[in-house]
């Protein structure tokens, strides 16, 4: 009978200052409703790039740029973008806090995702806002075949 | 009434009772001892009878193979919550558990329990759980004048929180808890059940204050309902559910 270990500390745990405050709360409401609104971004995200139509073998190049041709489109990706990092974000953080038993490796772990959050975040915005399928000017070759008939 | 001495039939022989050889394992840890700070396994095999507690296991080595062996016991009958610990990987108090209903084919793993640093083989130091315990003010506060009678309750109003009336502070459930073992910080469990006990008291006058003690970094919010703690109670007191009912006062009182 082999139990897992979990070492003893040496010295008992002292409780530090309290850390009042409603940003946990916050953070789990904010986890269970972006949760349900994510199902659903996610699974009609799925369905109407992989099923509806041609399916699967319909994605490329052109399928995104028609997708991102229309207002409402964007504004989905732009949500589900904005929620998913959040919700993923704030998932790994609270598994840093429940893992990471040193301050420094809690701090260099926390100052990486958050990196990676914001890099994500502002490069996928900026492609959202800024999208543009046959920039004016640019090399003929580089271009995708539907620019040419515009 | 007088108490009088029942006669149930003639009286049951020891030998009567079936017995079995068992094998103990138990974590020991002698800071003075010639191991020091290492603490180690010890085996004893143990011939003891189908009525036995793992209790009286540790009973029958101390007081017959091995007077070191150090453990807490008071009342031994599952009310004091003194000997908490870890038998065969659970959390469960040993005057609760009773020899015949472990696997007996293999040793018994007998350790204190986990997140609190051992004094010596089973004795755990029990203050960083009692500071928590403390901290959520486990005592009536009430306003006012004090009435002439009781504080009267209804029948309904104790039932809300009858079921975390009945920890015993043994440390079972805050020692299984994954998210108190890593830094401690955590209320825990038992602290979060004993400050339901007084949040849903209709006579209580301070739940503000104490949702307030738990709306911290370290409080309810760090519960990941593994359900550990609930798995663990030697009282069957349904404490993730009493977390739950902590959370959804503190978001109805927040919106």
């Amino acid at each position: 009978m082999s139990t897992p270990v979990i070492t003893a500390p040496r010295s008992p745990y002292a409780r530090r200052k309290t850390t009042r405050g409603n940003f946990e709360l916050y953070g789990w409401v904010f986890m269970r409703i972006s949760g349900v609104v994510l199902v659903a971004l996610i699974f009609t995200h799925l369905f109407v790039n992989l099923l509806a139509g041609e399916g699967i073998n319909a994605i490329d190049f052109a399928f995104v740029a028609g997708k991102w041709a229309s207002l409402p489109w964007r504004i989905v990706d732009l949500i589900m973008l904005w929620l998913a990092m959040m919700h993923g974000t704030n998932g790994v953080r609270t598994i840093i806090n429940d893992y990471a038993e040193k301050d420094r490796t809690r701090g260099i772990l926390k100052v990486l995702l958050y990196s990676a959050f914001v890099i994500v975040v502002v490069t996928g915005t900026l492609v959202i806002f800024t999208f543009d399928p046959c920039p004016a000017g640019a090399d003929p070759a580089l271009l995708a075949d539907f620019c040419k008939q515009l | 009434m007088t108490a009088t001495i029942e006669q149930t039939g003639p009286a049951t022989s020891v030998g009567e009772v079936p017995t079995f050889e068992v094998t103990l394992r138990v974590r020991r840890f002698l800071p003075e001892g010639p191991r020091g700070d290492e603490s180690y396994w010890d085996d004893h095999v143990l011939t003891m009878h189908g009525t036995d507690r793992v209790l009286d296991a540790l009973h029958k080595i101390k007081w017959e193979q091995d007077g070191s062996l150090t453990f807490r016991r008071s009342c031994a009958h599952g009310i004091c919550g003194s000997d908490a610990m870890r038998i065969n990987g659970r959390n469960r108090l040993a005057c609760k558990t009773l020899l015949k209903d472990l696997d007996i084919r293999k040793p018994i793993t007998v350790e204190p329990i986990k997140g609190l640093p051992v004094i010596k083989d089973l004795v755990v130091d029990m203050e960083p759980f009692f500071a928590s315990y403390r901290e959520i003010m486990p005592f009536l506060v009430t306003s006012g004048n004090q009435p002439s009678a009781e504080r009267i309750q209804s029948p309904e109003q104790r039932a809300v929180y009858d079921d975390t009336t009945k920890c015993i502070l043994c440390a079972a459930c805050t020692s299984s808890c994954p998210v108190f073992w890593t830094d401690g910080q955590y209320f825990g469990p038992a602290a979060i059940v004993n400050a339901h006990r007084f949040i849903f008291d209709s006579r209580d006058e301070a739940a503000t204050q104490r949702l307030e003690i738990l709306n911290d970094k370290e409080g309810v919010w760090r519960c990941r309902t593994t359900f550990n703690c609930t798995e663990a109670c030697p009282r069957g007191i349904e404490i993730t559910k009493a977390i739950a009912e902590v959370k959804r006062a503190m978001i109805t009182r927040a919106f």
